[in-house]
């Protein structure tokens, strides 16, 4: 085979143009692969993240107060989640400032000890009662949950700190990398005053997806108030098979509990499953039109290579018949044209390596990427030179068939 | 002649039918990516106010530690103190400050459930500042302003629903408990981007449909429905969070030429020195005076989702481009016997190259049409990959439609450049004796 690869050069330049073209277009094939794969694979790293809830059967509900001032809203959360609670068909129901997945939230710094000078880590604050757990469905992993009596409300532009607090496990870990989190202090948003660790929940996401969120995307901390105001949000667990009436049910108990309030039109009443679908639904989308591109382009590649070795073998008809009256066979002109292919395909992939890597470096510096590893450029080059051996292998046996007699026609 | 080509090419074209559906996806594919994503991206990178983006600046000035910036901008907000020293300095044309609300309106039939409107604090010029269009009545004054009136202006969609369309200047309305005038009731008015304030829409949303005065929100302690951003704890209680640093106020400035402007931002770095002589600021005045298509930039309104989608489908566009090249070369060379006796029978080089342009422009027009189908279908999939406030901006309007005609021509045409000359380029007497 290789005493073949100088005939082959010979014959290459003879078809430079259409050679620069299948090879080009390799090349910007293999670029344009391995960049939609690489933003394929960081769109969809996060989609079947946990949040740490039992997300099955679980309704959120924006609400906003009308005309009460922000002094008497207490009473009247109190009241809205009294009547949730004592719901046929509701399991319990909490308020929250936020949830996972929400996308607006709190968030701060915490350390372990009340040196203010460097920030340990970063982290989401949810405020909210001993009914967060069983709400949200959270796995209690160490220590207890709130009490009732440690339950109040607070004005979000007064709170300062609370004596205890729940953590996540990975916030845990991260502040006592011992693992005796349990029983000690922390310090979050600056605060001198510790706050003491009593429970430690398995895993709660914070409230973003996006990428700047990602150094802390697990680092959450429960605090036992609930923040009075016009916003707030609830979160209702149902019994099994119920969350579909609950859509309707619950907005209709609370406009009944008290009508001065305004759940948003759009979104204002969410399962957990929109919630998650909406929530990741621009990294889906982008990875379907990634990957739509990456299937149509490869076939078009492939067609083009098809396509133009099929007329070279037209062309050369002649030629073939020659080498076999000449005694070639079968099997050695199969090969010509597959180590033809192989070597037009070489030079496409070393230049598509270089694109990649040099658009991928493009899109860092003004996007918000991460470097392509080079893994994909990698498996992009064994794809697209497997490709290019599948898309020629039906016009060289077409060539291989080429009778010898055909030496002797029209010369 | 070009109808006799035309011919020619149709009959080239069907005589390898797989090869010109080759070539007829390729462009309809290429062109119909491009496209789509083009238009998500003109509607995301529009000029929202053209008239004007050029006399109107949003100003920012850095109020916080160096170290608390990001990349030396200043943030993207003010705060109440720097806003209110704006506004009574009163150096531009028009000025106003202005900031999210979520007022609640109360019908008067107590039957009907509490309405919620996108709302704005803001200043009496801003109207005229943003062109805001009028149907009944008109903004309030600046007396009103200054007297922290409880006066209002709400927009169309909510005049119809409350007073079904009837002129309801002078009524009163309730927001929240309150009773509020109505001076005017505003038309269509929904520039995308929201320019005036991408930070706390994101740039994209719903129209606003109800304005009050700036002075008079404060009055209330009505905070922001949007961002407010410390780089220190502001104390506790409504008046150190007013007094604080923290910043959730956006500023804007008519100014009509540049030497205004330059003047402005002279004055705003002669206030900041101002305030590092008082102490407040302890580093050099650091301001930014922003025109319209610089803010949005700034703010970077246009996703990147938009910018990398429509950057591969011009990827994917050229590589079909290339794909074109291969596969015209391929037919037009398969034809060479032909090019040979048509060249022997006299047909100058200008001919073939005719000939075969018609041909390729003729494949063009076909995968352009099918582009314009595909780009069709694949606008009612825009909503799977951007937010829906976007999705509906991006639709095929007639300009879309013409454009996705002339890229698959023009792309074609130039693919088939140099098929087109290597195709002229045969020598008819070689042709010809090898046959």
């Amino acid at each position: 085979m290789m005493l073949q690869i100088k005939p082959i050069l010979a014959a290459l330049k003879r078809h430079k143009a259409g050679t620069v073209l299948i090879a080009l277009q390799i090349a910007l094939t293999l670029a344009i692969v391995c960049n939609a794969l690489f933003i394929i694979r960081q769109r969809t790293e996060h989609l079947s993240r946990p949040t740490g809830m039992t997300e099955a059967n679980l309704l959120t509900l924006a609400n906003r107060w009308v005309g009460a001032d922000d002094k008497a809203t207490p009473s009247l959360g109190r009241t809205d989640l009294e009547a949730l609670r004592r719901m046929p068909g509701v399991v319990d129901a909490t308020m929250a400032n936020s949830y996972p997945l929400r996308g607006g939230g709190w968030s701060t710094s915490v350390n372990n000890t009340p040196e203010t000078k460097k920030e340990m880590a970063h982290t989401t604050l949810y405020f909210s009662d001993d009914h967060a757990l069983s709400t949200m469905g959270l796995k209690l992993v160490g220590g207890r949950n709130f009490r009732p009596d440690e339950i109040d409300w607070v004005d979000p532009k007064e709170f300062t700190s609370t004596p205890v607090v729940m953590v996540s496990k990975a916030l845990a870990d991260k502040l006592y990398p011992d693992g005796s989190a349990l029983g000690k202090p922390l310090y979050h948003s600056g605060n001198t005053t510790p706050s003491t660790i009593i429970g430690i929940v398995e895993r709660l996401q914070v409230p973003w997806t996006g990428t700047w969120a990602g150094n802390f995307s697990e680092n959450a901390i429960l605090i036992p108030r609930l923040l009075t105001g016009s916003f707030g949000s609830y979160l209702v667990r149902t019994q099994p098979g119920q969350l579909d009436r609950m859509v309707h049910a619950v907005p209709a108990l609370l406009f009944k509990t008290n009508r001065m309030r305004v759940i948003p039109e759009e979104r204002g009443v969410r399962t957990f499953a929109q919630v998650r679908e909406q929530a990741y639904k621009s990294d889906r989308g982008m990875a379907i039109l990634m990957g739509v591109v990456c299937a149509v382009l490869l076939a078009i590649t492939a067609a083009g290579i098809v396509g133009l070795t099929s007329f070279w073998v037209g062309q050369r008809r002649k030629q073939i018949g020659v080498r076999r009256a000449l005694g070639a066979t079968r099997h050695d002109i199969l090969s010509y044209f597959l180590t033809e292919n192989l070597l037009i395909g070489t030079g496409g992939v070393v230049v598509g390596a270089a694109l990649a890597i040099g658009m991928n470096l493009w899109l860092v510096s003004h996007f918000e990427m991460e470097r392509l590893s080079l893994l994909y450029v990698a498996a992009g080059v064994v794809v697209l030179l497997l490709l290019g051996q599948g898309a020629v292998l039906a016009p060289a046996m077409k060539a291989s068939r080429v009778p010898p007699v055909e030496a002797t026609r029209s010369v | 002649m070009f109808a006799y080509y035309f011919q020619l090419g149709l009959r080239s074209l069907r005589r390898n039918p797989l090869l010109t559906a080759l070539m007829i996806m390729a462009i309809g594919f290429g062109v119909a990516a491009s496209m789509i994503t083009y238009s998500v991206f003109r509607a995301t990178s529009n000029n929202p106010i053209p008239q004007k983006s050029g006399q109107l600046y949003a100003v920012q000035i850095a109020n916080w530690k160096p170290e608390d910036m990001d990349h030396g901008e200043p943030p993207p907000a003010l705060t109440y103190t720097d806003a209110v020293a704006f506004m009574q300095a009163h150096k531009a044309k028009r000025q106003t400050a202005l900031y999210p609300i979520a007022p609640s309106v109360i019908p008067a039939d107590a039957s009907r459930l509490p309405i919620q409107e996108n709302s704005y604090a803001w200043y009496s010029d801003a109207f005229a500042m943003f062109d805001v269009p009028f149907i009944y009545g008109g903004p309030w004054t600046q007396a009103q302003d200054d007297a922290r009136a409880a006066v209002v202006v709400i927009g169309k969609k909510l005049n119809d629903k409350l007073f079904n369309g009837q002129d309801s200047v002078g009524k009163t309305i309730n927001l929240d408990g309150r009773d509020y005038r109505i001076t005017g009731v505003t038309g269509e008015w929904n520039p995308q981007p929201l320019f005036f304030d991408p930070v706390n829409t994101g740039g994209f949303g719903d129209p606003i449909g109800l304005f009050i005065p700036f002075t008079r929100a404060i009055d209330l302690k009505i905070g922001t429905a949007g961002n407010n951003n410390c780089d220190d704890t502001p104390g506790t209680g409504w008046d150190n969070w007013l007094h604080s640093e923290c910043v959730w106020i956006e500023y804007w400035a008519e100014l009509p030429t540049t030497a205004d402007a330059d003047a402005y931002r002279r004055w705003l770095t002669g206030y900041a020195a101002e305030q590092q002589r008082a102490g407040r600021f302890k580093w050099a005045p650091n301001v930014r005076v922003r025109d319209v298509t610089d803010w949005l930039d700034f703010n970077k309104v246009v996703p990147p989702e938009s910018k990398i989608s429509l950057l591969v489908s011009l990827g994917f566009l050229l590589i079909c481009l290339v794909n074109t090249v291969g596969l015209l070369l391929a037919k037009f060379l398969r034809r060479s016997p032909e090019i040979g006796v048509r060249r022997a029978l006299g047909a100058s080089r200008r001919e073939v190259y005719m000939q075969f342009l018609v041909e390729a422009g003729t494949v063009g027009l076909t995968g352009g049409v099918l582009g314009l189908l595909l780009t069709g279908l694949g606008m009612l999939c825009v909503g799977w990959v951007f937010d829906e406030q976007i999705a509906r901006l991006a639709t095929l309007d007639g300009k879309l439609v013409l454009l996705t005609l002339i890229v698959a021509v023009l792309a074609t045409l130039l693919a088939a450049f140099y098929p087109t000359w290597r195709a002229a380029q045969v020598q008819p007497a070689w042709q010809l004796k090898s046959n």
